[in-house]
């Protein structure tokens, strides 16, 4: 179980302090599929940074299996079972995916076993296996692999910044599937997934809409999702491609 | 012949990856003598009978085999420098391994300059790998000036793969290739400079005939307060390609200086180059502590793939 109680973060901007994240408190209990929504800016990512430690809240605590993790660093709590797939995720000159896939399992898996994962997220293992995690490979084709890194951890909770972002039609009803998958086989997983999509609303038992920093809206789907469909917190999928032509 | 000692074995290990003595061809030197040497049917290994070093023959169409010709020092103070040239005949197929090991726990420095000549037949193949490796405690500096000159016939194919990972301190390694027609080069370095090591690799490649080529990538790490200086220069005399790459991470208080350098004297040479230097990005860091590496490890990793 997850608990953040009073978190808030704020960062020094060109027109003095922003606050970010204001005094959020949330709890999130286990075998969850949670979605947060809300407009850009309105803290999504910044929340599940602050999770994952890779941003230090300036007030409150966060508390992960009833144990206080707020001064824990990002690896203490990548230990403790708390795993993050990057909205934009970062190349590696020379390492190849199979390292990616060994360094995320923390032991000298089979390339059998790595190929599952990949085949998992829609790649054809063995034309992958071996490239390196350079710029030869696509936008879309890098975020598998991003995910794939999470997959194989077999955290308590995933932490998904935005996943159908830069990925087409084909793969995003790919990555639909991929969290089905998840949500259905979780034993003792939380699934927390930063998204628009409806149709990635749709799957979660819980949403969550955060504006301004704020939590606006939480509750279970049948009591969010009809309020926010058809708004820009809950666009389908078809809508967001035809926007961004535009 | 001598027998060698652990220390010897240790180096010959981190430079040759042997663990017992080769198959094919070899020639050990050790302290400044040969302790062991192998020659087969096709390839002869002869000494020198002036100066020192020793004469490789490789006979025409010999292919599959293997030349090793590893070099240890351990002794304190011992300074030499070796001709080794390798002759290799037409159509051949061969894999040459050299590198040096020093281990110095005097207080006296140690050098070993290796001066290679290749001289490579028509349409022959050879792949050239050598490993620097120094140990030892001692204050006496490890200093390894490698010369290599390549002479490839129409044809031939070279590939040298040179890596200096760890120990060196200091390096002042020249390569200098000349290629005839259709003949193709190509260069791995990887180089790792720690402490206050200063290494310095130059390399001069003429491309002299219609449709050779050459393709040379240095990947290097320079961390604490070591010095690195990367000079790669291609020449193109006639219609051929060529590519150089120097790819370096910097850490703490290290300095780089890439200096790629082309020069064409023909419309129809075609050549490229390629730089850049910077930090391991923080992103990357962050990437791998998430999936549960501390911040030593995440780095540790990211360069083990760098100059893998």
């Amino acid at each position: 179980m997850l608990e953040l109680k009073n978190i808030s973060f704020g960062a020094d901007g060109d027109d003095g302090r922003i606050e970010i994240v204001r005094d959020i408190s949330l709890t999130i209990p286990d075998n969850k599929f949670v979605v947060i929504t809300g407009p850009n800016g309105g803290g999504k990512s910044t929340l599940a940074k602050l999770i994952a430690g890779i941003e230090k809240n300036t007030a409150g605590k966060i508390y992960f299996d009833g144990a206080d993790i707020t001064d824990k660093n990002i690896t203490e709590r990548a230990r403790l079972g708390i795993g993050f797939a990057f909205q934009q995720p970062v190349r590696f000159k020379g390492l190849t995916v199979l390292d990616l896939l060994r360094i995320a399992a923390g032991k000298p898996i089979k390339v059998a076993e790595a190929c599952e994962y990949l085949s998992e997220v829609g790649l054809c293992a063995k034309d992958y296996i071996n490239r390196e995690v350079n710029s030869s490979l696509s936008g879309g084709e890098l975020k598998r692999i991003e995910i794939a890194t999470v997959l194989v951890r077999n955290v308590k909770l995933a932490l998904f910044d935005e996943p159908e972002a830069g990925i087409d039609l084909w793969s995003f009803k790919n990555l639909i599937r991929i969290f089905e998958n998840m949500r259905n086989s979780s034993k003792d997983r939380t699934i927390v997934v930063i998204s628009h999509q409806e149709r990635i609303l749709e799957i979660a038992d819980e949403i969550i809409v955060l504006a301004e920093g704020k939590i606006v809206k939480q509750g279970t789907k049948d009591e969010i999702l009809p309020e926010i469909i058809g708004t820009k917190y809950a666009v389908n999928v078809c809508q967001k491609i035809a926007d961004s032509e535009v | 012949m001598l027998k060698m000692d652990a220390v010897q074995l240790q180096l010959i290990k981190e430079i040759a990856e042997l663990h017992d003595v080769p198959e094919g061809a070899y020639n050990f030197r050790a302290n400044g003598q040969s302790v062991q040497r192998n020659t087969t049917a096709n390839i002869d290994i002869q000494s020198k009978t002036e100066g020192s070093g020793i004469d490789i023959r490789i006979k025409p169409g010999t292919k599959n085999e293997s030349v090793h010709i590893p070099v240890v020092l351990s002794e304190s103070g011992l300074k030499e420098t070796v001709y080794n040239d390798f002759f290799i005949g037409d159509d051949c197929d061969v894999l040459i391994v050299a590198g040096c090991g020093i281990d110095n726990c005097g207080s006296q420095d140690s050098e070993h300059d290796g001066i290679h000549r290749f001289y490579i037949g028509k349409n022959s193949k050879v792949r050239y790998v050598e490993k620097h490796y120094g140990s030892g405690d001692g204050t006496g500096k490890r200093i390894l000036d490698p010369v290599t000159e390549v002479y490839m016939e129409e044809g031939s194919t070279m590939e040298m793969e040179m890596a200096q990972i760890k120990g060196v301190d200091s390096t002042h390694r020249k390569t200098v290739a000349e290629l005839k027609k259709d003949a193709k080069l190509v260069v791995r370095e990887r180089l790792m400079t720690h402490g206050t090591q200063s290494a310095i690799s130059v390399y001069k490649v003429s491309l002299n005939e219609e449709g050779s080529s050459a393709d040379v990538v240095s990947r290097s790490v320079a961390r604490d307060n070591s010095y690195q200086k990367l000079d790669a220069c291609i020449i193109g005399n006639a219609p051929c390609s060529g590519h150089t790459e120097c790819d370096s991470i910097i850490m703490d208080n290290g300095r780089i200086l890439a200096v790629p350098c082309l020069e064409a004297n023909n419309v129809d040479a075609q050549l490229v180059h390629e730089a850049a230097i910077g930090k391991i990005a923080g992103e990357q860091l962050i990437k791998l502590m998430t999936l549960g590496l501390t911040e030593t490890e995440a780095e540790e990793q990211i360069i083990n793939g760098f100059l893998k």
